[in-house]
Formats: structure tokens, C-alpha cells, sequence
């Protein structure tokens, strides 16, 4: 898997009363195989229209998004999304839920079960296939979301904060979970986040972006999921003075953004 | 003197404020409810309680004589009128082959414009090309009483059962075909590009995620719909019409059998309000998650 993004560029139009957004510029981005990468930034920075871009559901005004060589010209199943509020079905169960990506692919009913039953283990949501989805808590409906997600097998999965609407401790839980899943899968994760804790926890990579227009201004390269994967509990991880002092430097950054806003 | 008045008035305007005070405010909740949840609360006493209460007064103002039986009659003649009317018939007709031909035209009217309705409201709300077609010609008609143009439908179309069904028709299509249409704009973006990232046509993203989300809304202007069809019935067994329901309270009402006539509305509100515990029960099994998410 590699995903390229060159020089791209996204322009919204002028609206009424609104001048038209320069939402992105010239954004350049290259992610690998097991490449984690976490996008933060104030409010408006374009991290959104940046994973849309990447999903396909925005065309860049300039510039080009290429996967394995291939432009992306819209959505399709080697992306998927996991949604800020899970955007489940709420007239499937959980296990309808899980397998609705490979029943819009046509695999068959076996093939299906087979699938979301390794999905519903992996994520600890078994005892609750039947459940309706509006009946869970928002931890476990993202859970599903990300189930979801990962039965079409996709190159790339892209979290658009996905932990945003959860309660500080699902929330950590749900951190862990996924760096496990990202572990044992072997995906490549982009991943959108407004903490920055949980940015440099979670990410192998981490991009800050600026507002108006919407850019990158920096680039880490994080150590800490694989600490965290090699067996050192995340709350030591995070309150390593590494990692306190890189998250400062990340927050001053931020914070000089929305101040000059 | 003044000062004593003003001091009544006072008086008199603190009292009614507490009065709103006290109606207005909200009773402390009983365990298990929800503090604030407005108009929560069960209403099945009160209402068996309104309709006895209801026709307590009719038979005593019958029973009494202060209404002549030809503009009031009492609720037990009706009672008897809808006995004898099941036994003999009416012009003929029995009551039930009565009221079965206006069912039948009511709900042929209500399948075909479910038929078409929902199909072209959906494909409305999908496509500005169609909507652009489609939206003028019914939001010209739909405002316009079915009486008016029922005498162009009997021109067109003669005084058979055509131009009945038609008119019940055009009256129940336009609200099933509009709420298909906002229907279609239930669905969130987010499950709809969730369906996309899976790679779905655009017929699959109809098929499973507009049309489930646009069912709570297709549903009640279902309901709607047949509600407006019941209203016209009457209209459209105006002219022409030897049998059905609206038929027997119009000539009933030209001999001025007042009682055939309130009995035939009360037959007409009872088969309507069953259809609509019918919709209701259907609405829970087929769209149990409306409101919840």
C-alpha cells in the first residue's frame, strides 16, 4: 500500500455572503504499509476535508491523491471510514451492522458470517450480535463501526474521530483497542484526532495543521504506540517526560494557531 | 376609594398569575419518568372518559326534548338505525356490501397512489431532473379542494368507478408522493458515504440505507394520505353513486334521515381509525428504531 498525496489543493466556492475557502493547500503526504498517521489541528485546519479527499468523497481543486499508483476519482471498498458518530443502521443488528460492507459486495451468507464472527470476537462484542444498534453505548457502537470497517479487508482505514463522542475512559480503552487491532491486522491507519494525547499515543506519525488555509506546518515521527505495543502500560507511556515534553511543544503550536486566528 | 380598587385589582391579577403559576408548572416526576419531558404522561382515561362524557350529553339533551330527533337524534336510534340498516339495507344495498365498495374504492385509490406516489417521491428527492418535472404540476393541484375538480374528472373520464378512484386517488398521491420526497433526506451523509466507502452503486444506496431511513416519514404520510382519502370519499360518491358509504349519508340527507347520516359518519370514522391502528401497528414492527437514533 502506498498512498500519495501531491500538491493538493482544495478550494471551496464562494457561497452567499461567503468568499470562497481555500480549505487545503498544497498538501503533500506519502504513507506506507503499517503506517499509523494522526492528523491534529485547530477547528477549521482541514483535517475533515483532508480524509475526504483521501476517501474520495471531495476531488482535490489541484493536485493529485494516487493509491498504488492509481488516482483515487471517488470512493471505494480498499478505503474505509470509521465516522465520528459511527454512522451504524439502526434497522440492522450488530451483526448486520458488521457484515453490510460485504453484503453490498454480494459474498455470500456463510462468507459473511465467517467474516464478522472473527470481527465480533476481535472486538469483544460477543453475546450482543442480535442487540439493535441504538440499544448499545457509544462505546461499543463505535466499536461496531470499526468492525464494520474492517471486514471489507480494506489497504487503508481512515478514523475520522472516531473517539470524539466517547467518555474518558472508553475512550483509553478504545486507544488501546485500536492500537491492537492496528498491530495484529497490519493496516494502515490515518486517523483524525482534536487530543493531542491521544495523537502521539496512538500514531507512528503525526502531521499538525494550520488554519486558514488549511496546511501542514509539521511533521513527528512518534515512538510511543510501539512502547506501548512492546508491553510498557499506556499510562506510563504517556506520563514519560518524552512524551510530556513533546506534547507540549505540539499544544504551544496549536495554541500560537489559534491565537493568530 | 381609587387606591382601594387598584389594591383589589392587584390583588385579583396575583391570584390569576399564581393560578397560570401553578398550571404552568412542572409536577415533580414519579420513579421511573423523565423530569420535564413535555406532554408525558398516559391519556387513555381521560380520553374513554371524553367520549363518555360525550354521549352522556347527546342522550341527555335527546332524552330531555330540547333537540327535535330531526336534527339530533338520540345515540340509541342510531344504534337501532345501524341494526336495522345491517338487517334491511339501504336504497337497496345492504350496509356491509355498502360500506365494502367504498373500502374498495378508497384503498384501490390508496394502493395505486402508494404505487406510484412513493416510487416518483423518492425518485423526486434523488433527482433534480424529475423533481424539476414532477414538482410544479402537483404543488398546483394539491391545494385545490378534490370538489373542484370533480366535475372535470366526471367529464373526462364519465360517472363510473374511474373517475371516483381517480379523484380519491389524486387526493391521497400528492401527500405520499411529498413525503417520499423528504423522506429521501432522512438519511445522515455519513451512512450514505459509509455505503459509498463500501463500494455500493448508487441503486444499493437507495435500496439499503434512503429507503430504510425514509420509511418512519413514507409511513406517516401514509397515514396522512388516507386520512385525505376518506375526505374525498364522500366527494367522489357525490355524483353517479348507487351504493357506499358517502352515497347513504348524501341521500340520506336529501330525506333527511338524520340518524341514517350520523351513522354512516360514525361507520366511516370507525373504519378510518381502525386503518389507522392498522398503520401504527405496522409502523412499530417496521421501523421500531424511529426517534432512537
Amino acid at each position: 500500500m502506498r498512498l500519495h498525496i501531491e500538491n493538493a489543493t482544495v478550494i471551496f466556492p464562494a457561497g452567499k455572503g461567503v468568499p470562497p475557502i481555500e480549505a487545503l493547500q498544497q498538501i503533500n503526504l506519502t504513507m506506507d504499509d503499517r503506517d499509523f498517521v494522526v492528523a491534529i489541528g485547530a477547528s477549521g485546519c482541514g483535517k475533515s476535508t483532508l480524509l475526504n479527499l483521501i476517501a474520495g468523497f471531495l476531488a482535490p481543486s489541484e493536485g493529485r491523491i494516487m493509491l498504488d499508483g492509481a488516482t483515487v476519482e471517488g470512493p471505494g471498498a480498499d478505503r474505509s471510514v470509521v465516522f465520528q458518530q459511527h454512522a451504524l443502521l439502526p434497522w440492522l443488528n450488530v451483526r448486520d451492522n458488521i457484515e453490510f460492507g460485504l453484503m453490498l459486495q454480494g459474498h455470500a451468507k456463510e462468507d459473511r458470517s465467517r467474516v464478522a464472527d472473527r470481527f465480533i470476537e476481535l472486538l469483544g462484542l460477543s453475546g450482543f450480535e442480535h442487540s439493535p444498534v441504538y440499544a448499545l453505548s457509544g462505546g461499543m457502537q463505535q466499536r461496531v463501526g470499526i468492525a464494520r470497517a474492517l471486514t471489507c479487508d480494506p489497504k487503508l482505514l481512515l478514523m475520522d474521530e472516531p473517539l470524539g463522542a466517547l467518555d474518558a475512559l472508553t475512550r483509553e480503552k478504545a486507544q488501546e483497542l485500536i492500537l491492537h487491532l492496528w498491530h495484529n491486522t497490519g493496516k494502515s491507519i490515518f486517523f483524525i484526532t482534536h487530543s493531542v494525547e491521544e495523537a502521539l499515543f496512538m500514531g507512528t506519525r503525526l502531521v499538525v495543521m494550520s488554519p486558514r488555509p488549511g496546511r501542514i506546518t509539521h511533521e513527528f515521527k512518534l515512538p510511543f504506540s510501539k512502547q506501548f505495543l512492546d508491553g510498557i502500560s499506556a499510562r506510563t507511556v504517556k506520563a514519560s517526560p518524552d512524551f510530556i515534553q513533546i506534547r507540549e511543544k505540539v499544544l504551544s503550536i496549536i495554541f500560537s494557531d489559534v491565537e493568530a486566528v | 376609594m381609587s387606591e382601594q380598587n387598584n389594591e383589589r385589582g392587584e390583588k385579583t391579577q396575583s391570584a390569576t398569575s399564581a393560578l397560570f403559576a401553578r398550571l404552568a408548572r412542572e409536577r415533580p416526576t414519579r420513579p421511573g419518568e423523565i423530569y420535564g419531558v413535555p406532554g408525558s404522561g398516559d391519556t387513555k382515561v381521560l380520553s374513554v372518559a371524553t367520549i363518555l362524557i360525550l354521549l352522556f350529553i347527546w342522550w341527555l339533551i335527546t332524552a330531555l326534548g330540547w333537540v327535535k330527533p330531526l336534527f339530533v337524534p338520540s345515540p340509541q336510534s342510531i344504534f337501532i338505525k345501524f341494526l336495522s340498516v345491517w338487517k334491511v339495507g339501504f336504497t337497496g344495498s345492504p350496509l356491509w356490501l355498502h360500506i365494502l365498495i367504498s373500502t374498495y374504492r378508497v384503498f384501490s385509490a390508496f394502493l395505486l397512489a402508494c404505487a406510484i406516489g412513493i416510487p416518483l417521491g423518492l425518485a423526486m428527492g434523488m433527482n433534480p431532473f424529475i423533481r424539476g418535472i414532477f414538482d410544479p404540476p402537483i404543488e398546483f393541484y394539491r391545494p385545490i379542494p378534490p370538489l373542484a375538480y370533480l366535475p372535470l374528472m366526471i367529464i373526462w373520464f364519465g360517472i363510473g368507478e374511474t373517475s371516483k378512484i381517480l379523484l380519491i386517488f389524486l387526493s391521497v398521491f400528492a401527500p405520499v408522493a411529498l413525503g417520499a420526497r423528504s423522506g429521501v433526506r432522512s438519511a445522515g451523509i455519513e451512512q450514505i458515504h459509509a455505503a459509498y466507502s463500501f463500494g455500493a452503486t448508487r441503486w444499493q444506496v437507495l435500496r439499503h440505507v434512503i429507503l430504510p431511513f425514509a420509511m418512519p416519514e413514507i409511513l406517516t404520510s401514509m397515514r396522512i394520505g388516507i386520512g385525505f382519502g376518506w375526505t374525498t370519499l364522500v366527494a367522489a360518491e357525490m355524483v353517479a353513486a348507487t351504493q357506499g358509504i358517502g352515497y347513504m349519508v348524501l341521500s340520506a340527507s336529501q330525506f333527511l334521515q338524520t340518524s341514517v347520516v350520523i351513522m354512516g359518519i360514525v361507520v366511516i370514522a370507525a373504519i378510518a381509525y381502525l386503518f389507522d391502528m392498522l398503520m401504527r401497528l405496522i409502523e412499530r414492527k417496521i421501523v421500531p428504531w424511529k426517534g432512537k437514533m
